[in-house]
């Protein structure tokens, strides 16, 4: 798979997906690559600059919870001596998100020149990219990039002939969900089980080491060059307002062309899905999960009125998440999807706090339990009440993560589990649902 | 102080703190599980989740800090259905078998469930099964099905033991709190993790199904073991101690007591209790009347000071006799006319005696040691003679304190030392003289007499620097360092050490009453305890002392009692040994069947009372010792109670004696020469065979650190005596002998051999630091 398609694309623009070079720093010099990190490092103007044009841009984390990344980075004691830390997150292990891998595989110097960048404004000398397990050869990969960019003294010790020294290390997991917590994945790097610690203290006083850390995703990362070389202005005008810039949309599911599409914010979302190739066999939106499986379900109308961008998806009750757009028709049974993703989050639930441990197996019990015919009419109120008895309990977002779906998928196809528990069957008739799948011959 | 509103209570508390913190300093109790002031900060069992003005969510009580103006809802509608949640979480997975539970009655969480559970679930799932552990003979964790996942006995592990022995395995629904797969909880402080347990998973074996804790009288009582004195909650049921649990004293033990403090009360109800006098008719112990018993005795001794002299007679108690015992005993002794007393069987060198300008104690109080900065321990087996001391030395090491050790064996103290240094016995004088000369040479002073040929070491000179820098800093003398043949010489030049530096110098003190023998007076004005047995005595009384286990040179000891015309033992046990030389076996209480008093090595006078009656015939040591003054016609011997003889001792109300000073007034030379040839003994005494009572303690004798002694060496010197590990060997010392296994151990320096004393298989050898021969057997 690749990167499909894209509009207006700022992360993959000028990228030959089929050649061997285009990743490689030849390819990212020859787009114009670590210019802005040589003009950085060679500028007499103060650090503060160029953060706040990263603040002005606007430009919120892809990583999943949107928080502003200028804003985070001047968290960070840039002045205070000691060591720092730059760790870019690319453990994307959440349902339906793939969009880092291509990142990573088409445009792994980006990455580096961000990080870098971002080592530079922050007074870090040392960073990681923590990639997850599953993708091997992306990690070998971003090594190769490492590499190179090191042999071009891009990396290491005096970059660029500046005094600016250092190193970035790529640090694969092993596949745990909960290491994308930016705590678990500091206790993971640090060698230990992956599980997230209470805030505060916030990574930028106490991250990796007890040391000051600044922790972002890798399309995040990515994106700071490119914003600093455009300016804020432009990078806005990418997008609508307060929703500047582009995004890389993970579409899965019921179309026919699954995969990575960039293209601006504000996108109207049935241009997003007309460039995924429209739904699968002609048939009809029911829902959609816009940000991840952690991110509450849209009906599939609704989701037709929504332009893809930070305010339009909240303005349809769900999240814009680390935008892994998950398509579902009309053949899916409601019940039998929300029990896949509860299994997926007792299953990868730490097992550290309370609510989530006990909490994400009893909901994934309970749901079972209806999918397979036994379910009762008092189920599902129990279900709504430990979804949110664990909402906001928790050491870390697992908790709401795994409630939000839940919860969503009651309030919007309440009648399909009514329906499960009064027929001890799906509303959605076996055949039609494995028509759908696309793994059967059946047709509806 | 920030002002907090909790309640509508206005609250002051000190900046920094936690909701949870100011709250008890309100009165107000916040619900938890994961919190223990002594831990770190885990958050994770969610219970103490409160709502907070200004938040979005309910909080951790427990690991959010308070704020100016903030205010607390404890009993609002989000915090209350935020704390029923968890509690609902928490009990779905929960087995319900409190009835059958040890914990019933005393459980966190049933005391919880009551408060916020409701009384019908709606969970109707199958319930989690973990399976049980096997962990040793101490922890019991058959029920970990009971766990809560709090994490208390991870980080007990991992901050207080030093030792992170469990871990959470797994990851969500299946975690699951095991050990290292195959491995055992063996910390001497593993105990304190099944009091820090808030539900019935970690439980303690051998009280396990033995009774209802709302059937045991909680008695309070004071540790007989070693010297700190921790404070003891004794429980009892039907006149049996069925369990020991700390008494929390921040000055003392904190909340925590040692394993051995915890589980030798298995030994107070052990088969070996005598329980009627005993005396040798026609060559064998009969059980006879008390006051038969005690004419013999007074007979005895008379007969023997008419016949051979008053200094034929001598006496000698065990340091964890109790003060009225230890003050009668040398009344008694001296009354009968002789000097011949002594408390401190395992000593060597008491040259000292002459010099001390006071009372050898700790030199500070137990609290101050967290203030000091810079630490030396001389000559220890720091986690195993003193458990709770070694975790108050982990904190300070752990808040960036430099502790040093220079002791006989390389053991791993668990806690992050600054300096380690491992000499043989005969060397650790030379070893801390290079460090005294280090400090003169930094501190341009001049170097010390006879310290002139010494040339200190990196390491001497590290340690010494630490000593310069240190604003507080103190120098410990341990046990090795009492019991080496030179202990007086290392008192000086610790003392010289602290003189260069401003150090204070403390005895970390053997037993429960070593500093309490000297307030006694239980000291010799004739021959000392180790000379008493060089040359034989026609009369001994033994105070509560096993002499072929407690003894510096056992086999002098055994022979010395065998040629003696009459040994009289007050003792709780009728041992084995015993039956050979002893002629008089008086039952004498134990701790918990006596009134008595320990002076603890701050100098703590604790005075306790007996926490049920004696057992069969057995009499508390201080009565046995007034009647049998009276049957000698001594004068004085008038007491009523217990209380009268402290009373004499110590003035009414004293809570700290006085007279504690660890200075010498003369000049010892300090001349050292650390060369020796041959092969030299290094002798632990095992924390598990330290004294008579732990001893047959029987969970506690299960347990690694009750092994069977070997001869343990490291490879280089069992090499050049043409042997291997696991070879049977014959070790030496003179007369006696011992048959052990050879173990190569390289904590155990060149030259030396490390043989434990304290154990019936090493009872036939001779000096704890002696030279020893070692060959095949």
């Amino acid at each position: 798979m690749a990167i499909l398609g894209t509009i207006n694309p700022m992360l993959m623009a000028g990228i030959d997906f089929d050649s061997d070079t285009s990743w490689r720093l030849e390819g990212y010099l020859a787009r114009g690559g670590y210019a802005v990190l040589k003009e950085i490092l060679k500028s007499e103007t103060g650090r503060e600059k160029y953060i706040s044009v990263i603040k002005r841009s606007g430009l919120r984390g892809r990583g999943g919870a949107g928080f502003p990344t200028g804003l985070k980075w001047g968290f960070m004691p840039a002045f205070r001596g000691g060591q720092k830390y730059i760790v870019c997150n690319s453990d994307e292990g959440e349902p339906g998100t793939f969009k880092d891998r291509d990142i990573l595989r088409f445009n792994p110097h980006a990455v580096i020149e961000g990080m870098l960048i971002g080592g530079y404004l922050m007074g870090a000398t040392r960073g990681y990219n923590y990639i997850h397990g599953e993708i091997y050869e992306i990690y070998k990969r971003f090594e190769e990039a490492l590499g190179e960019a090191r042999a071009a003294g891009l990396l290491g010790d005096n970059i660029a002939g500046s005094n600016f020294c250092m190193e970035i290390q790529a640090h694969h997991g092993f596949g745990a969900y909960v290491c994308g917590e930016e705590t678990a994945l500091i206790e993971s790097i640090e060698g230990k089980a992956g599980r997230p610690r209470y805030k505060p203290p916030y990574t930028a006083s106490n991250g990796l080491y007890g040391a000051p850390t600044n922790v972002n995703n890798t399309e995040s990362y990515a994106s700071i060059p490119f914003i600093l070389k455009m300016g804020a202005e432009a990078y806005l005008d990418m997008g609508t307002v307060n929703n500047g810039g582009t995004k890389i949309f993970s579409v899965s599911g019921h179309v026919n062309r699954p995969g990575n599409y960039e293209v601006p914010l504000g996108t109207p979302f049935p241009k997003l899905l007309e460039l995924a190739g429209g739904m699968r066999g002609g048939r009809q939106l029911k829902a959609c999960i816009p940000g991840g499986v952690s991110c509450p379900v849209i009906p599939g109308a609704r989701m037709m009125e929504t332009t893809m961008d930070f305010d339009g998806i909240s303005k349809a009750g769900s999240s814009f998440g680390s935008g892994a757009v998950i398509i579902m028709d009309e053949t899916t049974c409601m019940v039998k999807a929300l029990e896949r993703i509860a299994y997926f989050f007792f299953e990868e639930s730490c097992g550290q706090c309370t609510p989530c441990r006990e909490g994400t197996h009893w909901m994934y019990q309970i749901i079972h339990r209806i999918e397979h015919g036994q379910g009762r009419m008092e189920d599902i109120e129990v279900l709504d009440s430990i979804a949110s008895r664990i909402s906001g309990n928790t050491i870390c977002a697992l908790g709401d993560a795994a409630a939000a779906p839940v919860e969503s998928f009651i309030k919007q196809f309440r009648d399909e589990f009514v329906y499960h528990i009064e027929h001890k069957q799906c509303l959605v008739p076996l055949d039609v649902q494995r028509a759908g799948s696309g793994f059967f011959k059946a047709t509806v | 102080m920030l002002e907090l509103e909790i309640d509508g209570k206005k609250v002051q508390a000190p900046e920094g703190s936690m909701i949870i913190e100011a709250a008890a300093l309100a009165g107000v109790h916040i619900p938890h599980f994961c919190y223990h002031k002594k831990l770190s900060l885990a958050a994770n069992c969610r219970m103490c989740l409160v709502e907070v003005s200004k938040a979005k969510k309910a909080v951790p009580a427990c690991a959010t800090p308070i704020l100016d103006g903030m205010k607390v809802f404890t009993h609002s509608e989000t915090t209350l259905d935020a704390q029923k949640g968890v509690l609902e979480f928490l009990l779905i997975n929960h087995p319900l078998d409190c009835p059958i539970c040890d914990k019933g009655g005393e459980c966190q969480l049933q005391d919880l469930a009551v408060g916020y559970g409701s009384s019908s679930s709606r969970f109707s799932e199958e319930k989690r099964v973990v399976f049980q552990k096997d962990v040793g003979p101490l922890i019991s964790m058959q029920e970990m099905s009971r766990c809560i996942h709090c994490t208390r006995c991870i980080r007990f592990g991992e901050e207080i033991a030093g030792v992170m022995e469990l871990g959470m395995a797994n990851r969500n629904f299946h975690s699951e709190v095991q050990t290292f797969v195959g491995r055992s909880v063996d910390s001497e402080l593993s105990g304190n993790m099944i009091d820090l347990c808030p539900v019935g998973a970690l439980t303690s074996k051998p009280f396990r199904y033995t009774a209802r804790n709302w059937e045991l009288a909680q008695r309070k009582s004071v540790s007989p073991h070693d010297s700190l004195g921790s404070n003891l909650n004794v429980q009892v049921k039907s006149n049996r101690v069925m369990r020991v649990v700390p008494r929390e004293n921040e000055a003392i033990n904190e909340c925590w007591i040692s394993d051995r403090d915890r589980f030798s009360y298995e030994g107070l109800n052990s088969d070996e209790r005598l329980q009627k006098p005993m005396v040798r008719v026609d060559g064998a112990l009969r059980e006879v009347e008390w006051n038969v018993a005690l004419d013999y005795v007074a007979h005895g001794l008379k007969d023997i000071v008419k016949t051979h002299g008053a200094a034929s007679v001598a006496a000698l108690a065990a340091p964890n006799a109790t003060l009225e015992e230890l003050f009668l005993l040398q009344k008694l002794t001296r009354g009968i006319g002789s000097g011949n007393v002594d408390f401190r069987p395992r000593r060597r060198d008491f040259s000292a005696d002459a010099q001390r300008a006071g009372i050898p104690w700790l030199g500070m109080k137990v609290a101050e040691i967290g203030a000091l900065d810079t630490v030396l321990v001389v000559g220890s087996f720091l986690r195993k003679d003193h458990p709770l001391f070694a975790q108050r030395l982990r904190q300070l090491a752990r808040r960036r304190g430099k502790v040093s050790l220079l002791s006989v064996t390389k053991d791993d103290p668990l806690l992050r030392l600054f300096a380690q240094v491992t000499v043989a016995p005969a060397q650790l004088a030379a070893a801390l003289a290079g460090v005294v000369k280090a400090a003169a040479q930094i501190k341009a002073q001049p170097v010390p007499a006879g310290l002139e040929s010494i040339e200190p070491d990196e390491a001497a000179r590290k340690i010494a620097q630490s000593f310069v820098d240190g604003k507080k800093s103190a120098v410990f003398l341990g046990n090795v360092a009492e019991q080496v043949d030179n202990a007086t010489q290392l008192q000086a030049l610790a003392a010289e050490l602290g003189r260069l530096t401003g150090a204070r110098v403390g005895f970390i003190g053997e037993a429960a009453n070593s500093v309490g023998g000297y307030v006694a007076q239980a000291l010799p004005s004739g021959l000392n305890a180790y000379e008493m047995f060089a040359q034989p005595r026609r009369a001994y009384v033994l105070l509560g002392l096993e002499p072929e286990l407690d003894c510096h040179h056992p086999a002098q000891a055994i022979a010395a009692l065998k040629q003696a015309d009459l040994v009289v033992m007050l003792t709780p046990f009728k041992h084995a040994a015993a039956l050979d030389y002893a002629d008089v076996l008086l039952p004498t209480a134990p701790f918990s069947e006596t009134s008595g008093t320990f002076v603890s090595t701050e100098g703590r006078a604790q005075s306790f009372n007996g926490v049920c009656r004696p057992l069969g015939e057995t009499r508390p040591g201080w009565k046995i010792l007034r009647v049998l003054g009276n049957l000698l016609d001594l004068p004085g011997f008038d007491y009523e109670s217990s209380e009268e003889v402290r009373d004499v001792v110590l003035p009414a109300g004293t809570n700290f004696v006085t007279g504690l000073d660890n200075a010498l007034t003369g000049a010892p030379a300090l001349a050292v020469d650390g060369r020796f040839e041959g092969l030299q003994r290094v002798a632990e005494v095992p924390i598990y065979f330290a004294d008579s009572l732990v001893r047959r303690a029987t969970a506690l004798q299960k347990t690694h650190d009750a092994g069977l002694p070997a001869a343990r060496m490291n490879g280089a010197t069992a090499a050049s005596l043409g042997l291997s590990a696991g070879a049977s060997v014959r070790v030496k010392q003179g007369q006696g002998d011992a048959v052990l296994v050879l173990a190569v151990d390289e904590t155990v320096p060149a030259g030396c051999v490390r043989v434990a004393a304290g154990h019936d298989t090493t009872a036939a050898l001779g000096d704890m630091f002696g030279m020893i021969n070692v060959e095949r057997a």
